[in-house]
């Protein structure tokens, strides 16, 4: 059995996972990290995307939407704005979650911009995990 | 002495309001099955994030970016400050509401010289508040029935914008916490400035964000997840209460039919007992 640690998700209103991983990947703010057993404490902001991790029961993916991830000692947090399993995306309203914000992006005017980016970045997060994992 | 039909019509009255007592703590204690299992749930992700947030102000202390940050520069002197008062928004739940609003009196007495502002969750908050003379800067009802992150979240951003602002110097939350079903406990704390836990474990962090970026965006979210804690342990405290409440009601209810029924079947005894004495005195008479 390989090194492991310990995985935890939480959301405002639950907690999605705890479990023993031996590696995981996040979305970090910069760019995909990859976690391994023992890596050096580390913070960072989470971007809307794809957290993958993989358990003695093989590869797991969770969607999050945007949040902190905070690698310690003794395990792995990730406090997450919103998440949910792949299987409980429903594919229709994410993509058409997509397609308003985008819509609102070309139209742009006095719109705020940072809002609709961010809404598409967590819609696009969705259907990418909906289409890879889901179902 | 009172009659037969009275005591019969006392014991039907009893009967109906011991109906809708019953009725309420059963609604009561399916709502509080939900709750309670809203208030579980969202305890980890508040518990991990104050964590979360000790451990980078602890790492980041002492840099200028991050002690100019709003939501954490305490004020010299505290003048007017805002009490976020979580109440409900129905009685009948025993001691529940006034155990908040005295609770948050006592509070806001132990501090002359600060004028307090409550900024209201619940409608029996408010009414106590307002006949006290307080000035009421925000009403907001009809959390408890489903809480919902978003509204809890506007009153968050409400509070955290004054203060920014410099409007207000303080921001203190008051709600029952749920310990259990039987016992809920008062708590008042301090939501602004955000009080940082003290501790000597510094770990070094590899930030993958400067300290103050990371901090910037933590702090509006903290005071939305405390804020969200409260509402939730108030709305399963509430529920909590009012099922105890009503509970006992049905009971006392029990209690006093069952004394009524004793005082009526003995005024009734008495008066067969007074019949039949004349009954027999009447033939005996005739003798």
């Amino acid at each position: 059995m390989a090194a492991t640690f310990e995985l935890e998700v939480a959301t405002p209103d639950r907690l999605l996972v705890r479990e023993q991983v031996t590696d995981a990947e996040a979305p970090g703010r910069n760019g995909y990290l990859g976690i391994l057993p023992d890596h050096a404490p580390l913070l960072t902001e989470l971007a809307p995307g794809v957290l993958t991790y993989t358990t003695s029961g093989g590869k797991r993916s969770v969607v999050v939407g945007g949040g902190w991830m905070e690698v310690l000692p003794t395990g792995v947090r990730v406090l997450a704005t919103v998440a949910e399993n792949p299987n409980e995306i429903d594919l229709k309203r994410a993509q058409a979650a997509l397609d308003r914000a985008e819509q609102r992006l070309k139209e742009s005017g006095e719109m705020d911009i940072p809002r609709a980016l961010a809404a598409a970045e967590r819609a696009r997060a969705r259907v990418a995990a909906a289409a890879q994992f889901g179902r | 002495m009172p009659s037969l039909i009275d005591f019969r019509r006392r014991i039907r009255s009893v009967k109906n309001t011991q109906q809708i007592t019953k009725a309420m703590k059963m609604v009561s204690a399916a709502k509080l099955r939900r709750a309670q299992e809203a208030v579980l749930a969202a305890r980890p992700f508040a518990n991990m994030l104050g964590q979360m947030l000790g451990n980078v102000a602890r790492a980041a202390a002492g840099s200028d970016a991050v002690k100019e940050l709003p939501l954490l520069q305490p004020r010299e002197t505290v003048k007017t400050a805002v009490m976020i008062l979580v109440s409900a928004d129905r009685g009948l739940a025993g001691a529940f509401n006034s155990n908040v609003n005295r609770g948050a009196q006592k509070f806001i007495q132990d501090q002359p010289g600060v004028t307090f502002e409550i900024e209201s969750v619940g409608k029996k908050g408010r009414d106590y508040f307002r006949r006290r003379g307080f000035a009421i800067s925000g009403d907001h009802q009809n959390f408890s029935r489903k809480p919902v992150y978003a509204d809890v979240a506007a009153v968050a951003a409400k509070v955290s914008q004054r203060y920014a602002a410099g409007e207000i110097d303080a921001v203190y939350v008051a709600y029952n916490e749920f310990k259990s079903v039987m016992t809920q406990r008062l708590q008042v704390e301090q939501v602004l400035p955000v009080p940082l836990t003290e501790s000597a474990d510094t770990t070094e962090y590899i930030y993958e964000q400067p300290a103050e970026v990371l901090l910037a965006s933590l702090l509006p979210r903290y005071v939305e997840v405390e804020l969200w804690r409260s509402v939730l342990e108030s709305t399963a405290s509430e529920h909590a209460a009012r099922m105890t409440a009503m509970d006992a009601a049905s009971r006392n209810a029990s209690e006093v039919i069952e004394r009524v029924t004793l005082q009526m079947n003995r005024v009734r005894q008495a008066s067969i007992t007074r019949e039949i004495i004349e009954v027999v005195s009447g033939a005996s008479a005739l003798k």
